[in-house]
């Protein structure tokens, strides 16, 4: 189900440390986010389109997303020009028209949107999820929400199993899909079912770990090391993120 | 006699909102060096047994004594989790980490152990019950019978002085089967099997009981022997054990 087909491979990118990885699209990500001028996403953007090449990504999948992901900015775009207050920079068509000002905007939360897509798709993508956990934890998440991440991760693949073997109990006997009241009945039960299940599930789980000497603290596998490498990386990483964050605050010092 | 592992004087138990109790004063004691079979029909009380025992269900009257002591409390029954191992029937229940070992390393890191001697330690079961290399697996994308391995695993990790399997064989395929005998007989361990597998039980256990009425029966006139088995008709001619 969850297929995390970016997350195996063999590339540098891959074989770097995954806190520093996570350390590195957070620091990337949050300052493309918060940037006001087009520069800084522009240098992000720069530097995890460097990073997707490095990671050797197939690039029919990247594509895919890519265009997903572009497909709500092709909205922002179709709106944004033309409600953005200021300077016309085209014909007035029934009293709209498109404004420096609101070009200016969309281009902008395009490159944002792009850089932070470009980071993400390179340096998390390429985590496979339990990693991810572990590494969650490590840069000081709560365990909380790490545990809730892993759990996730691990049942619902039991749980879409679950919902696969009631559907196609359903089908054996007959169902099948279509607009009507029986069949909207029928996926009301079917999701009652699944939900029913998991709550039974997760006592027994819980169960389970209270036999092995669960006792509300979590400890686990301490499965990370880092090498000069890693170092290497994240320090680069860093220094794009400051030099990005830097470019900013000069630009927005100059408007203030 | 040895002292019991494990002691149950007039255990009652009642599941909320029905009129029956599953369990109607049930004496039983479980001594080191025992191999018990436990068999009867579905909703017998056979599991509701295993789970008083473990704490998993507090008896509505009646006693649990781990090693002479009384089990009342959370507590006292998290020392009885540590001395017997039980493994659960759906290997789904029990796995609970993404990766395998991961979730072999929970019991032992939950006992204590540091991550470093926790990873040995996993290690070490695994290699034991033949899951060399299995460590970095997805617990998702194992097949049936690895499951159910790798839940045996995570048990057998705590080093537990007994085991108690409910339905260990249950849907599994010959090969796995037998490696769970194997294994079991290999561990020497003493343990409380509930199965409708006759040959499994006869293999794995020396004494066997069922539940009738809410109460613990022990079957001493009962002779299991073993049957002609059943396999398709093939061009190669085998041996038949005798």
């Amino acid at each position: 189900m969850i297929d995390e087909p970016l997350s195996r491979g063999p590339s540098p990118v891959h074989r770097r440390d995954p806190r520093f990885r996570l350390v590195a699209c957070l620091a990337l990500s949050l300052v493309a986010a918060l940037a006001v001028n087009s520069g800084t996403p522009l240098v992000i953007l720069a530097a995890g389109l460097v990073m997707t090449g490095l990671a050797r990504l197939p690039l029919g999948l990247v594509a895919r997303r890519f265009t997903a992901v572009n497909a709500f900015v092709a909205f922002l775009w179709l709106v944004l020009p033309f409600t953005t207050p200021g300077t016309p920079v085209t014909a007035a068509f029934h009293g709209i028209a498109a404004t420096r000002e609101g070009v200016a905007l969309a281009t902008l939360i395009t490159l944002k949107a792009n850089a932070v897509f470009f980071c993400v798709l390179s340096l998390l993508a390429t985590i496979p999820a339990p990693a991810l956990g572990g590494a969650l934890r490590a840069v000081g998440v709560p365990d909380k929400f790490a545990f809730l991440f892993l759990f996730t991760y691990r049942y619902l693949h039991v749980i879409h199993e679950e919902y696969g073997r009631l559907a196609t109990a359903a089908r054996l006997r007959g169902f099948a899909p279509a607009t009507s009241l029986h069949a909207y009945r029928t996926y009301a039960a079917l999701v009652a079912m699944v939900l029913v299940r998991a709550y039974d599930r997760s006592q027994r789980v819980y169960q389970a770990m209270l036999l092995r000497g669960f006792s509300g603290r979590f400890a686990s596998l301490d499965g990370f090391r880092a090498g000069r490498g890693d170092l290497a990386f994240l320090l680069a990483a860093l220094a794009v993120a400051v030099a990005g964050g830097a470019l900013d605050l000069t630009f927005w010092r100059g408007h203030v | 006699m040895s002292e019991p592992l494990l002691a149950l004087t007039g255990v009652r138990y009642l599941y909320p909102g029905t009129a029956r109790p599953v369990l109607d004063g049930v004496d039983f004691a479980f001594r080191p060096g025992e191999r018990i079979g436990l068999f009867g029909p579905n909703g017998s009380g056979k599991t509701t047994l295993l789970h008083v025992m473990m704490g998993l269900l507090r008896p509505d009257a009646g006693e649990v004594r781990f090693k002479g002591a009384l089990a009342v409390t959370e507590k006292d029954f998290r020392a009885v989790r540590r001395g017997i191992g039980l493994l659960l029937q759906h290997a789904d229940d029990q796995i609970i980490y993404p990766t395998v070992l991961d979730d072999v390393a929970f019991g032992p890191l939950n006992c204590g152990l540091s991550p470093h001697e926790a990873r040995d330690k996993a290690e070490a079961t695994l290699a034991l019950l033949g899951l060399e290399g299995f460590g970095p697996r997805l617990s998702h994308r194992l097949s049936g019978g690895e499951k159910k391995l790798v839940s045996l695993a995570g048990v057998l990790a705590m080093d537990p002085e007994a085991l108690f399997l409910d339905e260990p064989t249950n849907g599994l395929d010959p090969e796995t089967r037998e490696r769970i005998v194997s294994i079991l007989e290999h561990l020497g361990k003493p343990c409380i099997v509930i199965s409708h597998d006759w040959d499994f039980l006869v293999q794995a256990t020396d004494v066997y009981y069922s539940i009738e009425q809410g109460k613990l029966c022990r079957n001493p006139d009962f002779v299991p022997h073993r049957h002609v088995h059943v396999h398709p008709l093939g061009d190669h001619a085998h041996h038949h054990h005798s």
